[in-house]
């Protein structure tokens, strides 16, 4: 079975995808994990401020998801750009 | 294996790129994460302070996120430049220009996310010290970022340098250990250096006189721990520039592969063992200013002994270069 050098490009473009977006969701998830569990923590030990503590929260959240985002972006080049 | 050198280039340069961004993901989401996780403690014990602690949180976090940055230039480079396939070894160099860069990243993401969520629970003991402790902050993690830059620029010299005029084998398991060594050797030293200011940022805050001992020894402390990521750089220099003479037989090229293996696998544990020593030896001069001399020696003593399997691994992947 002959393979053509653009279909083995094109695996490799699919093989990296999963890759980079397998690697890439290990650490969102881990950091992302730490903030809400001691938000968690940090609300039950003072209740009244739990607004204030959700936002931060999740402001954190966010610039930790950002390296997932770059390793969703990369992913969906290498499936359908490039 | 009948494709054409361009084809195999781009299968490396798509691998490469994936690589770079999986891994180098992974560093500075932890270490962001951590940061937010000890701003909201901090927020809870002392809401008064939310406007330092969420300000010092933001700048601590894009300090970590450098290193995941750094990693994403290097996969678009990766994706999208033309890299004219001179020969096989053009192959060699983007994938081992990504592998080394997405390594690199992994420790000084998380090191730097210590720091930074010391002074946020710094901030919540002392609002009166919060300029002090972001300087401290910044310092302590711009030195944890040095390793990944080191990583930034091995990649940059693999992907565009024109190493088109040297024989082929064993040429490309140098320039694979190269990216190895700079990469895996990047990630025990960026840790290591992330525990040293942690321990300076909690020793300002809970004793405020004793911020210029506690920084000077910080940086003492960060030097020392920078040394193995310095013994991969230099390894992985070696392996790119000595011209080797070309060879059809596997074992010269599996010495340079391991070369780079055993330096920078073998920086790993270094990194992270004499950063242990010198967060306690900084927390310990924050307690007890007037035991700075013996503190600072002892520590030197410690990171001297923790140091040996570091040069140990470093005179084995010499002689895997020059000797056999």
């Amino acid at each position: 079975m002959a393979i053509e050098g653009a279909d083995i490009i094109q695996a490799a473009a699919f093989l990296g995808a999963g890759l980079s977006m397998g690697l890439g969701a290990i650490g969102p998830g881990v950091g992302e994990g730490m903030a809400a569990a001691k938000a968690c923590e940090a609300i039950g030990r003072n209740p009244n401020e739990a607004g204030l503590l959700t936002r931060t929260m999740l402001v954190g959240q966010a610039v930790s998801e950002s390296t997932g985002i770059y390793s969703l972006v990369i992913a969906l080049l290498l499936l359908f750009v490039v | 294996m009948g494709y054409d050198i361009q084809t195999w280039v781009n299968v490396a340069a798509y691998m490469g790129g994936a690589l770079a961004m999986g891994f180098g993901a992974m560093g500075a989401a932890i270490g962001e994460g951590y940061t937010a996780a000890e701003a909201n403690a901090a927020i809870s014990r002392s809401p008064r302070a939310t406007g330092e602690i969420f300000k010092s949180m933001l700048v601590g976090q894009a300090v970590a996120e450098s290193a995941s940055i750094f990693a994403l230039v290097v996969a678009m480079i990766l994706l999208f430049m033309n890299f004219s396939a001179q020969s096989y070894l053009t192959v060699a160099t983007v994938f081992a220009a990504g592998l080394c860069m997405g390594l690199g990243a992994i420790g000084s993401g998380i090191g730097s996310g210590f720091p930074a969520g010391a002074a946020c629970t710094g901030m919540s003991r002392q609002p009166g010290m919060s300029n002090r402790l972001t300087t401290n902050m910044l310092i302590g993690s711009a030195v944890c970022q040095t390793p990944s830059i080191f990583a930034l620029v091995t990649s940059f010299i693999l992907l565009f340098t024109n190493f088109s005029d040297r024989p082929i084998s064993p040429t490309w398991a140098a320039l694979l250990g190269a990216g190895l060594a700079s990469g895996l050797g990047a990630i025990g030293s960026g840790l290591g250096g992330g525990l040293v200011a942690q321990a300076s940022c909690e020793g300002v805050s809970r004793q405020p006189e004793s911020v210029t001992p506690v920084t000077n020894i910080m940086l003492l402390g960060q030097a020392v721990t920078q040394t193995t990521a310095i013994y991969g750089l230099l390894v992985s220099f070696i392996l790119m520039f000595k011209s080797f003479e070309a060879t059809d037989a596997l074992s010269p090229c599996a010495a340079l592969i391991g070369a780079g293996l055993c330096m920078g696998i073998g920086a790993i544990g270094p990194g992270i063992g004499e950063g242990f020593t010198a967060q306690s030896a900084v927390a310990g001069i924050a307690r007890n200013r007037s035991a700075i001399s013996e503190l600072t020696r002892l520590m030197l003593v410690g990171q001297a002994v923790a140091e040996s399997t570091g040069i140990y691994s470093l005179v084995i992947s010499l002689i895997l270069i020059f000797v056999v």
